[in-house]
C-alpha cells in the first residue's frame, strides 16, 4: 500500500505555557475526506499548523507523501485555507485575481515567473468557488464570506493533492455553507482531492465526509464515519467535557443532544 | 533649468539621482507600506544618521579617512541597523513593535554624541538632515546607481514571493516559500534604499518618499500592480517638482519634495471626495 499522504507519529506540542497536543499518532490516506472535531482550544488549528510545517512538534514527527516533512519539498501538493484570516492584511491594495494568482507563486518556483496561462488558471478556481465575476474587484471590498471563498480558490488554484481547511465556513451564510461543502464533496470524489477539514458545523459535514477524527489534547477517536457510534458516552464526555451532538446517522436522522 | 542642468555637473548629479530615488524609494515603500513598517523606514533612517555623523567625525579626526564618502558608512550602519531590528523583534516577540523605538533612540544617540564631538561639519550636515541640490557628487551618484540596480533585480526577482509574503505571511511559509530568507534580504534592501535616498531627500524626510506617494497611490489604485506604477509616478512628479523649485528659491529639496508629495496627496484626496458625492448625488 502507498504511504499515508499526512502520516503523525506521537506529536506532542507545547506553547509557552499551554500543552496543545499529547502523543497524537494518525494516518490520512489518498481520498479520505476527513473531519477534525473537537472543542474551542482542544489543538485543532495546532495540529493542523504542524501538518503544514508551520511549527514543529516539540516531540514525535510528520510525514508528508513517505518523505519526513522537514525534507519535503513539495509544500504546493498541499492547499490550505486558514482560520478566519487574520494573518492577511484586510486594506490590501490587490484585486481578486493577483491574490489568487499568489496561490501560484510556489508551484511556479523561486526565479520563475507566474505561467502563461495564470489568468486562464485563476478563472478556473474562481470559477469553482463561484466567484468568477469578481476577479478585478479589490479584495479588500468584499465581505467576509466572499473573501474566505477567494482565498479556497487560491488553495485551489494550485491543483493541490491535499486540501487543508481551518473552519473554512465562519462568516459564510447557512445556504452558501451547504454549497460549499458541496464543492469539497465534489473535489474530493472527481479530482480525488484529499481533504482535512476543521469544522465545528457536524451536522452540515456528516452526510460528506468519510473520515472523523475527535481531538481534545489527544486523539479520542479516529476512523469512518459510521464506526463513531461505537464511541461510549464516557469516551464521549471525557472527548468533548459535555455531552455533545452525536452524529446523525447513528440514530437515523438528526439527533440532538 | 535644462541648459543649466547641461551646463553644471552637479546639477546633473542630483537630477540624475532624484530621478532613480524617484523610482526606488516609492516602489520598495509599496511593500513597506503594505507590510505595515513604515516605522521600521523611520527608525534605519536614524540609524543612518549615527553612520553619517560618525564619518564625518572620523574623516576630521583620522586624516587617513578625510576622504571617505560618509555615504559608505550610512549605509553600512543603515544595514546593520536593519538586522538589528530584526534580532529584537524575535527577542520581544509580542512586542515586536518595541524594537523600533529602541534602535531609532539608538541612532539618533549616536547621532547626537558624534555631531557634538566634531565642531564646524554644520553645512554638510544640514545637507545630510534635509537633502541637498549641490552637494551631491558623481561618486554619490554612481552609488545611488548601484543601490538601483540591487533593488530592481531584487524586486524583479522575488516579486511573486514578495507579493505573497507581503500579502499573507502565514500563507507564504504555509505554501513553502522561503519567507524568512525573502524578509531578510527585504530588510537590507530597504536599509540600502534608505541610505541611497538620503542624499536628495535627507535622513529626517527619507520615509517621506517611501510613504507618502504611497497612500496617494492606494488611494485610487485598482490593483497592486497599478499601485506600484502610481507610486512611481507620484514619486518622479514630486523629486522633479522639489529639485526645481529647491534649486531655483535655493531651499532644502527635502523639504520641496515632501511638501509636494502633500499636495499631490491633498489633491487626489480632494478629487475622490468631490467623486464619491457626484456619484451619490446622481445616485439619489
Ligand atoms: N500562539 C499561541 N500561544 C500560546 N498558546 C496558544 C497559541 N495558540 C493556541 N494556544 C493554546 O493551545 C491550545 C490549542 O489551541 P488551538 O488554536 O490549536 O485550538 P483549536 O482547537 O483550534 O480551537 P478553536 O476551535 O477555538 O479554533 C489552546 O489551549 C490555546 O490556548
Ligand atoms: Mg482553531
Amino acid at each position: 500500500m502507498a504511504a499515508p499522504l499526512i502520516n503523525i507519529k506521537e506529536v506532542s506540542y507545547e506553547y509557552e505555557q499551554t500543552k496543545a497536543l499529547d502523543h497524537i499518532s494518525m494516518a490520512v490516506e489518498e481520498g479520505d475526506f476527513l473531519a477534525i472535531l473537537g472543542p474551542n482550544g482542544s489543538g485543532k488549528s495546532t495540529l493542523l499548523k504542524i501538518m503544514l510545517g508551520l511549527i514543529r512538534p516539540s516531540e514525535g514527527s510528520v510525514e508528508l507523501f513517505g518523505v519526513d516533512s522537514r525534507q519535503f519539498k513539495h509544500r504546493e501538493w498541499i492547499g490550505y485555507v486558514s482560520q478566519k484570516s487574520n494573518s492577511f492584511n484586510s486594506a490590501f491594495p490587490a484585486t481578486v485575481q493577483e491574490v489568487v494568482a499568489g496561490g501560484l507563486a510556489k508551484k511556479a518556483g523561486l526565479f520563475h515567473k507566474l505561467p502563461k496561462n495564470t489568468a486562464q488558471q485563476v478563472e478556473e478556481a474562481l470559477n469553482a468557488v463561484g466567484m468568477k465575476s469578481f476577479k478585478n474587484r479589490s479584495i479588500s471590498e468584499l465581505s467576509g464570506g466572499q473573501q474566505q471563498r477567494v482565498f479556497i480558490a487560491r488553495a485551489l488554484v494550485a491543483k493541490p493533492k491535499v486540501l487543508i481547511l481551518d473552519e473554512p465556513t465562519v462568516g459564510i451564510d447557512v445556504q452558501n455553507v451547504q454549497a460549499f461543502y458541496d464543492m469539497l464533496a465534489a473535489l474530493n470524489r472527481e479530482r480525488n482531492i484529499t481533504l482535512v477539514l476543521v469544522t465545528h458545523d457536524v451536522d452540515t459535514v456528516t452526510d460528506r465526509i468519510s473520515h472523523v477524527a475527535c481531538l481534545n489534547q489527544t486523539i479520542h477517536f479516529h476512523g469512518f464515519k459510521d464506526q463513531l457510534h461505537m464511541m461510549s458516552d464516557e469516551e464521549r464526555e471525557a472527548w468533548y467535557g459535555h455531552s455533545v451532538r452525536k452524529i446523525h446517522h447513528t440514530e437515523g436522522s438528526h439527533t440532538h443532544a | 533649468m535644462l541648459d543649466a542642468i547641461l551646463s553644471y555637473e552637479f546639477l546633473q548629479n542630483a537630477f540624475a539621482s532624484g530621478l532613480i530615488i524617484g523610482v526606488i524609494a516609492p516602489l520598495l515603500g509599496v511593500f513597506i507600506v503594505v507590510r505595515r513598517l513604515s516605522l521600521i523606514a523611520d527608525a534605519l533612517s536614524h540609524v543612518t544618521l549615527a553612520g553619517i555623523a560618525g564619518s564625518l567625525y572620523l574623516s576630521q579626526s583620522v586624516g587617513a579617512l578625510a576622504l571617505l564618502n560618509p555615504l559608505y558608512l550610512g549605509i553600512a550602519s543603515s544595514v546593520m541597523g536593519s538586522m538589528l531590528i530584526e534580532r529584537l523583534r524575535s527577542v520581544y516577540k509580542h512586542y515586536e513593535e518595541l524594537a523600533i523605538p529602541i534602535i531609532l533612540s539608538a541612532g539618533i544617540g549616536f547621532g547626537a554624541i558624534f555631531i557634538s564631538l566634531a565642531e564646524g561639519f554644520s553645512s554638510d550636515l544640514f545637507g545630510y538632515l534635509f537633502g541637498t541640490v549641490s552637494a551631491v557628487s558623481r561618486q554619490d551618484l554612481f552609488i545611488v546607481a548601484g543601490i538601483a540596480v540591487i533593488v530592481l533585480a531584487f524586486i524583479r526577482i522575488f516579486f511573486k514571493e514578495l507579493f505573497v509574503l507581503s500579502f499573507d505571511d502565514e500563507y507564504a511559509r504555509a505554501s513553502g516559500l522561503p519567507a524568512k530568507w525573502i524578509h531578510f534580504l527585504f530588510m537590507i534592501v530597504t536599509a540600502l534604499v534608505i541610505a541611497g535616498s538620503m542624499r536628495i531627500v535627507g535622513i529626517l524626510l527619507v520615509s517621506s518618499l517611501m510613504t507618502i506617494p504611497v497612500a496617494t497611490a492606494m488611494r485610487v489604485a485598482k490593483s497592486f500592480k497599478q499601485t506600484i506604477w502610481l507610486s512611481i509616478l507620484f514619486g518622479e512628479i514630486s523629486v522633479l517638482t522639489g529639485l526645481v523649485t529647491a534649486f531655483y528659491f535655493d531651499l532644502a529639496p527635502g523639504g520641496t519634495i515632501v511638501v509636494t508629495s502633500i499636495a499631490i496627496l491633498l489633491v487626489i484626496l480632494a478629487y475622490r471626495k468631490i467623486s464619491l458625492s457626484k456619484k451619490r448625488g446622481a445616485a439619489a
